[in-house]
Order: structure tokens, then sequence, then C-alpha cells
């Protein structure tokens, strides 16, 4: 036998197919945007809300990747936009070939923006590249303004912030300031975004965002 | 936590390799794990050994895993200094505002390999023997 020397990262086919599938996105004017954050955070009552918003003056799909279960892309056939259900099979996060799957699977010709909402994990999905043309992460008042100190990592790879349920803000000891200035300090480029997906406050910027980075 | 995750990837990337180089055989891996990347030695292994069977060019492999130390930099004071032993504070100075600078990576370093020319190699050895 002989050596081979790599010195490559592990997850180097990961971050050629992610390559790979941005440029197919580019090329067919989608933008695909990853939603990543820890379970209950409100990803699906933000992207509910945000769907509703956009539909009427956008072509919008929504790809949901849960561990088990199809309760979420029902939700969203529901509101009448495109949406399928991919399985990880206990998988921790959606990876860029998981993606391509399920992309192929619904069909994404003619779709201005696509949703990817990763399974809800701080961890795992900041480390694999799903091919997405924006990584946005959320967090909420509940959780607590000190979580980029835990997890520092997701906060430095995304390029943009929402967060959410601001509606909750009396009842929580959650600094805004406190929580933005420590995610800048990790990612000084960062969007954020406060709202509130119930009474609707701050969506408006939020949404001008996406508009702003379609692929068009 | 997400040990099996990487062992697939893992698994990928090497089958890649092996269909680009004529690859018919892996024997020994080496993998760098940072000391502070999440990833539990002992269960990737587990993982590793798991998942291996149901590649035909991995399934005799070996996972060897030697570990990078974590290092952290101060911003503050401009010294760097030991993760795992400090955390986030900088023993010199207090301050927090410090950055991990090694100690998160998952470096594939080499591979035992054995390709199509070598087993052919071998082939015409024997056959000089026998005659």
């Amino acid at each position: 036998m002989k050596i081979i020397e790599l010195k490559e990262s592990v997850t180097v086919s990961n971050d050629r197919d992610a390559d790979k599938l941005r440029q197919k996105m580019l090329k067919n004017g989608v933008c695909l945007v990853n939603i990543m954050s820890s379970p209950g955070a409100g990803k699906t009552t933000l992207l509910s809300k945000t769907v509703s918003d956009l539909k009427n003056d956008l072509t919008v799909a929504v790809i949901e990747a849960d561990i088990a279960s199809d309760v979420d892309a029902v939700k969203f056939e529901d509101l009448g936009v495109k949406s399928i259900q991919a399985h990880t099979d206990g998988m921790c996060h959606m990876d860029a070939g998981m993606t391509e799957r399920a992309l192929d699977e619904m069909g994404y010709s003619n779709t201005d923006l696509i949703f990817l909402e990763n399974v809800g994990n701080l961890i795992c999905p900041a480390e694999f590249d799903t091919g997405a043309n924006l990584n946005v992460m959320i967090t909420s008042v509940p959780e607590g303004d000190d979580k980029p100190l835990k997890y520092p990592l997701m906060f430095s790879t995304s390029d943009a912030l929402v967060i959410t349920k601001i509606d909750t803000l009396p009842y929580f000891t959650f600094d805004t300031e406190k929580c933005i200035e420590r995610v800048r300090k990790l990612n000084p480029n960062i969007k954020i975004f406060p709202v509130s997906a119930k009474t609707g406050e701050g969506m408006n910027k939020w949404e001008e965002y996406l508009r702003q980075n379609l692929n068009k | 936590m997400h040990e099996m995750g990487i062992v697939t990837h893992l698994a990928k990337t090497l089958d890649e390799l092996a269909a680009e180089q004529k690859i018919v055989k892996i024997g020994k891996v080496t993998l760098q794990v940072g000391e502070v990347s999440g990833i539990m030695t002992d269960y990737f292994v587990d993982c590793w050994d798991y998942f291996k069977v149901r590649h035909t060019v991995l399934k005799d492999s070996t996972l060897e895993l030697e570990t990078l130390p974590a290092v952290t930099f101060c911003d503050n004071c401009k010294k760097n200094y030991e993760t795992v032993k400090y955390g986030r504070t900088c023993p010199y100075c207090g301050s927090g505002e410090t950055w991990l600078i090694t100690g998160n990576e998952c470096i594939i370093k080499q591979i035992e390999a054995e390709t199509e020319d070598d087993r052919n190699g071998e082939k015409n050895v024997r056959t000089d023997e026998m005659r």
C-alpha cells in the first residue's frame, strides 16, 4: 500500500456539492435561503407570516427538513405555496446532497424564493453547507440574550439574524442591545432584524432584505 | 453529537477519491481532529466501523485520530493561550475578547491506499514466481 497525503477537510465532498448547487440556483434565478435555529425559536411561524406577505407578488416555496413527520409541510400547502417535506432519517442537519434531492423532487423552475427550514439545532447545521445563497439564523427572545456566547459558530457563519417574538420582551430579561453587541463581535457584517411574526412588527424590513437578495 | 454525519461525508469523500485515482482498497485513514471540535473520538471510530462496510473500498479500513491542540488568541493583550485550560477568558489580562485560532478542525491527513496498478503489479510478481 502507498500513502496518499490529502490534508483536506472531511466535509470537502459536501463543500463541492454545495458550490455546484449554489451555481445551479443562481443560473435558474432562484434565491435559496437556509433558515437555522434551535427547536421552538419560531421558524415555522416566521416563515408562515413571511410567505403570506410575499406570495402575492413572488413565487415562493418551502422545503421542510425534519427528522420525522410532515406537520410543517402541510401548513405551507394550506397557505397555497409549493412545499416538500425532507426527512433527514435521524440526521441532525441537512447537507447539500439532501437539499438538492429535495429541490429536484419539488421542482424549482420559475420560483423566486425557496426557504429551506433546516433541522432545529444550533450546532451541526452551521458546519454543513447546504448550497444556500443566504444563511439566516433565528433566535427568539425567550431563549435569552446569551445564545451568541453559547453557539458562536452559528452566529459567525450566518448572513442575517432574525430575533423573533419581540412582542414578549416585557416578560423576559432579554437585553436586545447586549444581544446585538455580542453578535456583532462574532460577525461584524451580519444583518439583524428584530421582529414579531404575531404583531407584524419589524416584518417589513426583514421582507425588504429578502427582496433585495433575489437572484434577478 | 454529529459524528454520524461527519462519517457519511468522510466515506463519500474517500469514495470519490478512490474512483478518481483508481484505488481498490483503503487501509489506515489518518484524521486530525481539533481538541474543541466537539467530536467524541471513541464514538466516531464506532460510527466508522458501523458505516464503512457499506463501501467495498473502505470495508477493511481503520481510523487513526490525531488530536490538534486548541489555541485561543486574545485581542486585548495579543497573546495566545491554551483554550481547554482557560476557556474564553484570557489568563494574562482577563479579557473576554478572545478568538479560537485552531482546534475546531477535522482534516483528512493521509490514507493508505492500494491502486489497480499496485494489484496488477502483484499479480505479475506471482506469475513470475510460478515460472
